[in-house]
């Protein structure tokens, strides 16, 4: 018999915005830019990890998307086997155009180790793994845009085959300092969301 | 060389992202790795980019940079006996 599974918790990051399950938490309307933004999330957090200074932004995005998920859920992200499943359209883009821009010029080459390293989109599916010592299934897609039935059925397929007893999925995406976003959420055996495409899609 | 130290002190903390420190927190003898400033792998490689960068300093053996970056004091020694601009 199929697990019953539920969406425990959704968090949105976009428009100088964050919400957690639809309530906002946090918004910032004169942020300088996205870098700026996202380290005013980190402080009103009270997070205390310096590695996330060194992160690039779609790593910071998803990072303090995660961040706010697991604090809320009754989960414990260190003995609890959760899987992550991430996408996006834009892939590494934003970093991918910083590194560019150092390789451009022959006579003013000099290409940053500390930015090439996160020219990956699933570099920031590391990044939390790190944080959270998992050692779980994961994933990135590159998508044109949010995919709810790729996810549910992804999703859905991990608990129930028992590679995961949790997914932290969903979107999380960075163009540009104005065009960025993240949806992300967590599904477990808790909650009272159904977890299906149809609400997947509504909270989207 | 004790504005060398200063320029590098405040480059360190720009170039590698170190949010929570401030120029006068690093003392020109710490460790920059380990239990110091907490550099890590990216970093000396970040390090080594701004020798060639900013002074001129070729770096051919990474191995070496154990002892260049080992603090503050060692790294502006080298680059005063070895910088090209």
């Amino acid at each position: 018999m199929n697990t019953k599974l539920y969406i425990e918790n959704y968090c949105k990051i976009k428009n100088n915005t964050v919400t957690l399950n639809s309530n906002i938490i946090f918004e910032e309307d004169n942020a300088e830019n996205l870098k700026s933004f996202l380290k005013s999330i980190y402080k009103h957090l009270d997070l205390k990890y310096s590695k996330f200074f060194k992160m690039d932004n779609l790593s910071k995005l998803a990072f303090l998307a995660s961040e706010i998920i697991l604090k809320e859920s009754k989960i414990n992200s260190e003995k609890e086997n959760i899987a992550i499943v991430f996408s996006n359209n834009a892939s590494s883009l934003e970093t991918d155009r910083k590194h560019q821009k150092s390789i451009d010029k022959i006579t003013d080459y000099f290409p940053s180790p500390a930015i090439f390293v996160y020219t990956l989109p699933n570099i920031g599916i590391g990044e939390i793994s790190i944080r959270h010592q998992l050692k779980s299934e994961n994933a990135f897609f590159v998508f044109e845009r949010y995919n709810a039935e790729f996810h549910y059925t992804y999703e859905n397929s991990l608990i129930q085959s028992q590679k995961a007893n949790a997914v932290l999925s969903g979107w999380v995406n960075v163009d540009d300092d104005t065009n960025y976003e993240a949806f992300i959420y967590l599904v477990s055996q808790n909650g009272k969301i159904k977890h299906n495409q149809e609400q997947l899609n509504k909270l989207y | 060389m004790e504005n060398l130290k200063q320029e590098l002190k405040a480059k360190i903390i720009e170039n590698l992202n170190l949010e929570d420190f401030k120029v006068e927190d690093i003392d020109d003898n710490d460790s920059l790795f380990g239990d110091g400033l907490g550099l890590d792998s990216i970093d000396a490689l970040e390090l080594i980019v701004m020798l060639d960068k900013d002074y001129g300093i070729k770096i051919s053996d990474p191995k070496k940079g154990k002892t260049i970056f080992e603090s503050i004091q060692t790294m502006a020694q080298f680059i005063m006996d070895n910088k090209t601009k």
